[in-house]
């Protein structure tokens, strides 16, 4: 079983993110839960939403305190909020920002992790570009397919389609797939296997 | 049709599929999706001619589905926490006039302090009004008691209450099979009310009752909650055989052949508890544990046929009896008496409070080993407790318990507990 | 030679008045075919204001609805003395739920009445006072709010009765009750307090209110009649008094009941849409005095010596409301 957490902001589509992660397991054949940390609606306040996802029925409902990928769509969470708390020594950290890991202040992490296991995605361009909007969660969401492997880009693209009906769900899918180019570009420029050869 | 989604949504669906003719609902926190689906739905034109009322409180609602219900019209509201008890006079009102009214409770703590978060304080809190409450423990179990629900309540002419676990199943989003309509109409036939308001047969419903007779009256309502004990998993058998699905019933017992000590609890915990029985039988602890499906009429009968011959009961409950301990381990007590079966009671997750694996585990090794308190409170964060206590003890304007202890603990939402 | 107008009242079937009255316009209580769905048998005091009024405008209702009505009955003692276990004065579908949630109930049987296609079957809500004014007043609102098809009558007789003869938001200036008591400064209840529930279903736009008494049961009928024809929320405040709480005699509830009338104290009017549309002239002013002395519930106003304040205080209600609504011409 793998518990995904992703951290971001009231208002910046945590919960959605969390939910189209869960259906994209779902389309592969794969049992998902997805749920958020539950709170009164805010806009701007810290929120956070889980999935986990497994080949077999998930029957437990504790909260994730041990991750195995943090996505974090606000970076300005990062020294605010314990983000990367419980994160498994092999875990995934997708960040969305336009900054270097050293600028971002998170170098302490590379040490931990592998390195093809922490990625920065520019992921509010890449809304911004395909949505007209500075929207990180659905692109996040096609570079999370990249670097994990855990769900199939196509899976991605379909369960944004069925969430967001006609040209706003083509367009969140771009959103998505362009994520995923990028992150599996980023991947063979580490040298590193993507997940992309393996998964599909 | 199997799909991915909320379950707040899975119930509206399938109480769609009901044909519901009435529905009055009031939003509060966790039930606003499941009201929000079902007003879409009904101002579509999905369920036929179906009322949705937008009620000024929960008191209203269920008092209109009240008189919908005695006009002839099957009915359903969903609510929780304040909401239920603001309309407590009308909960004993519905079962005291025995109206198959179907209510989601989607349980959550009862303040003060105010709290949005899932326990069981609600439900628990008008156990004994003449409903009958059943506890789900997914969102496929939540549908499909539903559906069960509106054929118990129109055949026992008794009310009946669905809780699910606020947030943590209302906002799960997971898989669940919803059913075709084709199979709840032959599951489910049309409402034939016992007693009905209708010009051309007038009747007078809501008499006062004396001495004389409340008794007997009383007597006769009790009788009708016992005779759910049969008719639980008699509708239960039927919903298997006819959508292919297991329903459990009563009360369901996992990997109780061979234990000795078993785990007791309510909704959506039980599957915690099972991954943590996996766990202990791996270590060579035989664990197991029963859920109860069915919490009134209490399933005494089965739960005693279950836990005969264990060594050590824990019951874990998300719900207090301030000032006594247990609600839940005191009806299992009572159902276990004569057995000499030492029963634990374990309060856990109240407010919302996530109840992990690994806190499970530890503390049926202490169970095991007779180091629990009675009633033990799990996580309990004693350093806050003590440092309160001190500070009352030095001042008598001590102010407000729960802010204090709230900047003691310094939960503010931003890390995970 | 001018013609003098002549006017009768109604005082019952064999009177002169009624046969004189065109045949639409009698009273539903001379007609052989009347419902009676309050029947004979209840246990109500003598001379209850209560019981008069409900048998009028409870068989009005029926006739209007050509006998396909539905009744829901707050807690209260219109709902105690016509229920007494075993037996039921009420010949109609009657439900009594709870004290405060008369008008929800209702809201919910139009609703199945609704669902189920029976738009020829309406709905009556019925409640004193306290149901009404207090208790009930969030679930009156969320009706008026919604325009439920509902008729909603208020027996106001301005206290808790049943349980004893308490305060409510209706009691008026200075009449006593056991909760407001003639000790004190301030002796009987106090001035500035209160609501005035037909001035708020007003400010909810429903499409109509009236306020009636029982002392002129026709205009009270016509009144039930009226908003029997008409659908969405409506709203009949009736005035009844009580003589046990009021301490007045038996034999003149009526009396009593046109004192109030005649002296501006409970004005009558129709008002639709949030707008009166109607108003029934004072035919002889009488001062409020000839109100209060007829009542117990006042008597501590007359002293010796007279709080001459207090009566000039409702003397200038009685006069506010000539004003407002034009009672005298």
């Amino acid at each position: 079983m793998h518990a995904v957490r992703i951290h971001g902001r009231g208002g910046q589509g945590v919960v959605t993110a969390a939910e189209l992660l869960a259906l994209a397991a779902f389309t592969d054949g794969k049992h998902a839960q997805a749920f958020p940390s539950f709170g009164s609606e805010r806009m701007g306040a810290p929120v956070m939403a889980f999935c986990r996802i497994d080949d077999q029925a998930i029957r437990t409902r504790e909260s994730v305190t041990h991750p195995d990928v943090v996505i974090v769509q606000d970076p300005t969470l990062l020294h605010h909020v314990d983000v990367f708390g419980g994160l498994s020594a092999d875990g995934y950290i997708l960040i969305s920002s336009t900054f270097t890991v050293k600028e971002l202040g998170i170098e302490e992490f590379l040490a931990t992790l592998p390195d093809d296991h922490l990625c920065i995605v520019p992921a509010s361009d890449i809304g911004q570009k395909h949505l007209k909007r500075p929207i990180a969660n659905t692109s996040l969401l096609g570079g999370f397919a990249a670097m994990t492997g855990l769900i199939r880009i196509a899976s991605v693209e379909s369960a944004i389609r069925h969430k967001f009906p006609g040209a706003l769900g083509e367009a969140n899918a771009a959103a998505a797939r362009e994520a995923y180019d990028h992150v599996t570009a980023f991947l063979s420029e580490q040298g590193r296997v993507s997940h992309h050869a393996r998964a599909n | 049709m199997r799909a991915q989604i909320e379950g707040s949504q899975a119930v509206a669906e399938v109480v769609v599929l009901c044909r519901p003719d009435v529905i009055a609902a009031y939003p509060i926190t966790p039930q606003t999706h499941i009201v929000e689906r079902l007003s879409r739905m009904v101002k579509q034109g999905d369920v036929g001619r179906c009322q949705f009322l937008n009620v000024e409180s929960e008191f209203a609602a269920l008092s209109a589905l009240i008189g919908a219900s005695a006009t002839g019209a099957r009915t359903y509201t969903a609510t929780t926490s304040q909401g239920l008890l603001f309309m407590a006079e009308a909960v004993y009102n519905a079962a005291g006039l025995g109206l198959p009214i179907v209510m989601t409770i989607a349980n959550r703590a009862v303040g003060a302090p105010i709290n949005i978060w899932n326990d069981h304080s609600d439900s628990m809190a008008l156990r004994d009004a003449g409903w009958i409450q059943l506890y789900a423990e997914t969102n496929q179990e939540a549908a499909d008691l539903h559906i069960q629900a509106f054929r118990l309540a129109e055949e026992l002419s008794c009310p009946v209450m669905v809780c699910m676990d606020g947030y943590i199943l209302t906002h799960a989003y997971e898989p669940v099979d919803l059913p075709d309509r084709s199979l709840v109409d032959a599951f489910l036939p049309p409402f034939s009310p016992v007693q009905v308001l209708d010009p051309s047969d007038p009747i007078s419903i809501g008499a006062m009752v004396g001495p004389e007779a409340f008794t007997e009256v009383k007597y006769l309502a009790h009788q009708q909650q016992l005779r759910a004990l049969a008719l639980v998993p008699e509708v239960a058998g039927v919903f298997e055989q006819q959508f292919q699905r297991p329903s459990r019933g009563l009360c369901s017992p996992y990997r109780m052949e061979d234990a000795d000590v078993a785990v007791i609890a309510l909704g959506s915990v039980i599957g915690t508890i099972k991954d943590t029985v996996d766990e202990l039988r791996r270590e060579g602890i035989a664990a197991g544990c029963v859920k109860i499906g069915c919490y009134r009429p209490f399933p005494t009968l089965q739960l005693r046929a279950e836990l005969e011959g264990l060594t050590c009961v824990i019951v874990v409950e998300k719900d207090l009896a301030v000032g006594m301990g247990g609600i839940v381990s005191a009806d299992v007590q009572i159902a276990l008496q004569g057995l000499h079966i030492p029963v634990h009671t374990v309060i856990a997750g109240l407010g919302g409070r996530s109840i992990s694996k690994a806190s499970l585990k530890q503390m049926i090794h202490e169970a095991r080993a007779e180091r629990l308190s009675e009633p033990h409170f799990l996580d309990l964060n004693m350093t806050a407790i003590n440092d309160e206590l001190a500070r009352r003890r030095d001042q008598r304007r001590a102010g407000p318990v729960a802010e204090h202890l709230v900047r003691a603990i310094n939960a503010i939402g931003t890390k995970v507990v | 030679m001018s013609t003098p107008r002549i006017k009768f009242y109604q005082t019952g079937t064999y009177t002169a008045g009624n046969r004189l009255l065109d045949e639409a316009a009698r009273t539903v209580q001379s007609r052989m075919d009347r419902m009676n769905s309050l029947n004979s048998g209840h246990r109500a005091c003598q001379g209850c204001g209560e019981a008069l009024g409900a048998r009028y405008a409870v068989d009005a209702a029926m006739r209007a609805s050509h006998n396909r009505l539905i009744a829901i009955n707050a807690t209260g003692c219109l709902e105690v003395f016509s229920s007494p276990y075993p037996e039921s004065s009420w010949q109609i579908p009657w439900m009594h739920s709870l004290f405060g949630n008369a008008p929800a109930v209702a809201s919910g049987v139009a609703a199945a009445l609704r669902a189920k296609g029976r738009g020829d079957v309406k709905v009556l809500a019925q409640g004193g006072d306290g149901a009404t004014v207090d208790i009930g007043l969030g679930c009156l609102s969320g009706m008026f709010e919604r325009n439920d098809d509902v008729l909603y009558l208020c027996y106001d007789n301005e206290a808790y009765m049943n349980t004893g003869i308490q305060r409510s938001g209706a009691t008026p200036p200075f009449a006593r009750t056991n909760t407001t008591q003639v000790v004190g400064e301030a002796p009987g209840n106090l001035l500035g307090t209160g609501k005035n529930l037909p001035r708020i279903a007003m400010a909810h736009g429903i499409p109509y209110v009236a306020t009636a008494s029982v002392a002129d049961l026709h205009d009270l009928e016509t009144k039930v009649t009226k908003a029997m024809d008409m659908q969405g929320a409506r709203y009949i405040h009736l005035h009844v008094p009580c003589p046990l709480g009021w301490g007045s005699d038996p034999a003149h509830t009526i009396r009593v009941a046109r004192m109030a009338v005649e002296s501006g104290l409970f004005p009558l009017f129709e008002a639709q849409f949030g707008t009166v549309v109607d108003r029934t002239l004072i035919r002889h002013k009488v001062p409020v005095e000839r109100y209060l002395e007829l009542q117990d519930r006042f008597k501590h106003l007359f002293g010796p010596p007279p709080n001459t304040e207090a009566i000039a205080a409702l003397q200038a209600i009685a006069d506010a409301n000539i004003v407002t609504y034009g009672l005298i011409v």
